[in-house]
């Protein structure tokens, strides 16, 4: 009989989780321990060696932590999946089970700040240069290719300039040059984008956003598709014996699932940000319901962006699920459909018009529509069933000047909106009433 | 072409012994390391090839023909281009499954065994199978497509 293919939402319940093998139980047992007995020196040995698959340490491995993992790798798609203490860290150890000194990486130019600051300051401290290119531009890509470039790196959707990835454009130009696509798909989630499916190689996610869901727990995920010919010539670390673990050639023992082996022996064993097993069975709730809220969360967000748009105390709306957003028919062609639409997450930015055009005006606008709110929360996350607001230029861009700022896409009158799961007549209430405060 | 977790659970759970044709004795190559998690999983791991006497506590032979117990799965791990006589030797002596490794597929080896009978995987791993279907590859956060809401037994 034929394996039955089963659907997201049915994976995202079910995948990496059968009923525990020792006890019956269903729900996921959280797994609180360190370590795990060797039955014999023989299998410890075999352990060691990676001859045998178990658990030696949840440094490495643990069974609840590896329940998201696979959960996670079914969701995208993908062969295999490691998880981390948080997305930065998912994001670290992709790049450095992938880089050394020498090597270069051609990263889109809207990235989060925190992959920014990885790859512009630590990584260049490790002699790993980064060049930044147009997200909008696949040509800039390839045009920025260099023969010591062993990575491309861009975010599916971008945060917080919501620029949209052309997945298969940029894939194209990573594959001539032989070298692997890194994409951070954490604002779409899994459920409304699968970049593998488009020729990413390698997905990572924060899954503390949209994968939890509930603002709680941190950790971060990396997914390899298990396509990436890393036979290529350019990755001896996947083809060669380590010298990081007892001489093991990765690609050759591994297979498909190599990078996701590596990454595991070599850099989180070594580096240690590994995910707490109670935080991965929290993440896991979360994701029990992920399908149910990314729905919600693109309903709520396309309706907040038509409500803002029809606003006279609104200057601009930047959310890539309006029909009329330049980038439109690449979120059609990329995003799942959410009632007839594509589902562009819930991210979204407007400006807050002020009575002066100028920078202070528009600063002063942001700051008075943020205050004036009474339930949507004044922070920095994303991705939370609560609705989430920012203004940028007053809080996380700060100590960037005004020129600075607008390079870096945030305008003095910026908010950004993470809508949140609550009634969409609650929300736009509150939004009416920050908009009157703001305007008064 | 066997491809489905209910035939190729019915494959493993049914095979007892395992001639590995191309088994190395080195402990870092992945037919050492295929054969030896196997052997630990309960298999009887049968070494054929003429470069070794014992591989793995077990007596080497030369060849598939020169195996004197009965030999239920045959596992490949050789060029694609040399299987064709494994096979035929696979089904000379009356095994029950050609396995060929990952990287390892020729169709006319797959179709002489599968005519004869027998049943054929191709371009898979025989310890990651077992791990993916008996449990341990999700240890290693692989997608095991595994959905099932009963205990694995």
């Amino acid at each position: 009989m034929a394996d039955h293919s089963f659907q997201p939402e049915t994976l995202a319940i079910h995948a990496g989780q059968i009923p525990d093998v020792a006890t019956g139980a269903r729900a996921l047992p959280i797994y609180q321990t360190t370590s795990f007995v060797f039955d014999s020196a023989d299998h410890a040995a075999s352990l060691f060696n990676l001859q045998t698959f178990g658990n030696v340490y949840s440094r490495l491995s643990n069974p609840t932590v590896a329940a998201l993992e696979e959960r996670v790798a079914a969701l995208e798609g993908g062969r295999a999946a490691l998880a981390s203490a948080s997305g930065m860290a998912a994001e670290a150890m992709a790049l450095l089970s992938l880089l050394q000194q020498g090597d270069h990486v051609v990263a889109a130019g809207a990235l989060y700040g925190g992959s920014v600051s990885m790859l512009a300051v630590n990584l260049r401290k490790l002699g790993i240069e980064t060049s930044f290119v147009d997200v909008n531009a696949p040509d800039a890509f390839a045009a920025a290719m260099r023969p010591n470039t062993r990575a491309v790196f861009a975010e599916s959707l971008g945060n917080p300039s919501l620029a949209v990835l052309d997945i298969a454009a940029v894939a194209e130009v990573a594959r001539a040059h032989g070298v692997p696509l890194i994409v951070d798909n954490t604002v779409p989630s899994p459920f409304l984008c699968n970049p593998i499916r488009f020729g990413a190689d390698i997905v990572v996610h924060s899954a503390t956003k949209y994968l939890a869901g509930h603002g709680t727990t941190l950790g971060g995920v990396i997914v390899e598709s298990g396509k990436f010919p890393w036979d290529n010539g350019k990755f001896p670390g996947m083809t060669e014996p380590s010298a990081g673990y007892h001489g093991v050639r990765f690609l050759e023992t591994f297979g498909d699932f190599a990078f996701t082996m590596r990454a595991r022996m070599e850099t989180l064993r070594v580096y240690g940000a590994a995910l707490s097993p109670m935080s991965a069975w929290q993440i896991l709730q979360g994701v029990e319901t992920l399908h149910v809220r990314m729905e919600r969360h693109c309903r709520n967000a396309l309706a907040v962006a038509q409500f803002l748009r029809a606003d006279p105390r609104v200057s601009w709306v930047n959310y890539p699920g309006l029909p009329d957003h330049p980038q439109h028919a690449l979120v059609a062609r990329q995003m799942r459909v959410v009632d007839d639409a594509p589902g562009a997450s819930g991210l979204l930015a407007f400006g807050v018009k002020s009575r002066t055009a100028d920078a202070a005006g528009g600063l002063a606008a942001g700051v008075k529509f943020i205050e004036a709110a009474q339930f949507m929360s004044h922070l920095a996350n994303i991705g939370d069933t609560r609705t989430l607001i920012i203004h940028p230029a007053s809080t996380t861009h700060r100590q960037l000047d005004d020129a600075q700022q607008r390079a870096a896409g945030v305008l003095p009158d910026m908010v950004r909106i993470s809508v949140g799961i609550e009634h969409i007549d609650d929300i736009l209430w509150d939004i009416d009433q920050a908009l009157a405060a703001a305007s008064a | 072409m066997t491809d489905d977790i209910s035939t190729l659970r019915r494959i493993l759970r049914d095979t007892r012994t395992i001639a590995v044709v191309g088994l190395s004795a080195e402990w870092h190559r992945p037919s050492y390391f295929a054969a030896k998690y196997m052997q630990q999983h309960g298999y009887r791991i049968l070494p054929v090839n003429p470069r070794y006497d014992e591989v793995l506590g077990e007596r080497c032979y030369a060849s598939l023909r020169e195996i004197e117990v009965p030999v239920d799965m045959v596992d490949v791990f050789r060029r694609s281009a040399d299987v064709l006589p494994i096979a035929e030797q696979a089904v000379a002596i009356g095994a029950r499954c050609l396995w060929q490794q990952i990287g390892v597929v020729n169709r006319e080896a797959a179709e002489l065994a599968r005519a004869a009978g027998l049943d054929v995987v191709m371009d898979r791993c025989v310890k990651i199978e077992h791990a993916r279907l008996f449990g341990g590859l999700h240890w290693a956060g692989v997608n095991t497509r595994v959905i099932s809401a009963k205990r694995p037994v």
